[in-house]
């Protein structure tokens, strides 16, 4: 670097500025050569903080579909379809293995599933096919099976339901629709 | 115009008034940075004034490991930055004239920066504003030439093989002869004024 008006500060050996180490080029004393800004250090300040910020929205992006993707819970498989005859039920585990649900067919292709615990004291309710209806058998709770909504006894909040779908003859658990 | 900072030690009366009008100043409001020393206080009430001498190669900047002194364009060199200053003591320890001073409880290095808000716009520093013997002066090289004919401003000064100069000027007597004042010679002079003072007081 040469020497210019800018550089007051005589180094202590006397020598002009290209003399010197070149520690004493990157540490200035003198105001105007520390608060310097050459244009290829500006520029470089520009393209990196751009391209921090463009980083930083793509970081945005994929963290919102993460967050979405916390939410939702898993697609589970239950069984065949045909597994279950009409009628007839079947006790999975879902979302998790331990929260109990129960599917019910009435018909070729009518099936309700609902979590198994009452929203009374969370007793298992049973189905009640011949009345329509799930009976909890600790407090005499009865829940509409095709809807789940209590109909007799003490609960007063319908059962959470499972969302169902059928693929390609399977039986898939998709969701889960908590009411109040 | 070209105002200069002359230190005029023979003049100084003591009377603290540069202490008081420093801690004035709006660029370190409430803490005095100005040193009135004594020069040999059981023998003689002279005072000296020590204001920040502002070298040319500052030598507290050059110990900072921190980068945190700076030197302004105009040659003043200024109170340690506070993002950068490490409390580390180098400067206090490294300046020969004595004059940085640490602030423990802020952990920043302080000292003259000759009012910088003041002289930076051409208004004298506090201190040599109110002193009233002279021994601080703001002025341009002429007027101190016309005021003290007698006297020579030097602004070099040599402390073993350092050799130091400086902006602000210090005078010495015309008759004296000397370009540059040699700090050290000092330490090794007999202390022949005390001689001569106790042999008053026998007599």
């Amino acid at each position: 670097m040469k020497s210019t008006p800018d550089q007051l500060s005589v180094p202590p050996d006397g020598r002009p500025y290209h003399d010197q180490p070149q520690w004493r080029n990157d540490f200035p004393i003198d105001w105007p050569q520390d608060e310097l800004v050459a244009r290829r250090d500006f520029t470089k300040f520009l393209v990196l903080t751009s391209f921090a910020f463009a980083v930083g929205q793509l970081w945005i992006v994929f963290e919102n579909f993460r967050r979405k993707r916390k939410g939702q819970l898993t697609v589970m498989r239950i069984a065949r379809a045909d597994a279950i005859p009409v009628g007839g039920s079947l006790v999975f585990g879902y979302p998790e293995p331990h929260d109990t649900c129960i599917v019910v067919r009435t018909g070729a292709q009518q099936y309700f599933a609902y979590n198994q615990k009452c929203t009374h004291l969370s007793c298992a309710v049973v189905p009640d096919l011949a009345r329509g209806r799930f009976l909890c058998p600790c407090h005499n709770g009865s829940f509409e099976l095709r809807t789940g909504i209590p109909i007799a006894g003490p609960p007063r909040r319908p059962l959470e339901r499972i969302l169902l779908e059928i693929r390609d003859g399977d039986l898939y658990a998709i969701g889960r629709e908590v009411r109040a | 115009m070209n105002l200069e900072f002359f230190l005029d030690p023979n003049r100084c009366i003591g009377c603290q008034s540069c202490v008081a009008a420093c801690s004035e100043c709006d660029t370190h409001r409430g803490h005095s940075m100005i040193h009135l020393e004594y020069v040999d206080r059981p023998i003689s009430v002279q005072t000296v004034p020590v204001v920040c001498m502002h070298c040319d190669s500052p030598t507290c900047a050059e110990v900072c490991p921190a980068d945190a002194i700076k030197r302004t364009g105009d040659g003043v060199v200024q109170t340690a930055r506070k993002p950068r200053c490490i409390a580390c003591n180098n400067c206090v320890l490294a300046c020969p004239f004595g004059v940085p001073k640490m602030r423990t409880e802020w952990a920043l290095m302080m000292k003259c920066d000759m009012c910088y808000d003041r002289t930076s716009v051409g208004l004298k520093p506090m201190c040599a504003s109110v002193c009233p013997s002279g021994a601080l002066y703001f002025g341009t090289y002429e007027e101190m030439e016309h005021l003290r004919p007698r006297s020579q401003p030097v602004n070099t000064f040599r402390f073993g093989n350092q050799t130091i100069t400086t902006k602000v000027h210090m005078m010495v007597p015309r008759d004296a002869g000397i370009s540059h004042l040699d700090v050290l010679s000092a330490m090794d002079e007999n202390p022949v004024a005390r001689m001569d003072v106790f042999d008053e007081i026998d007599s």
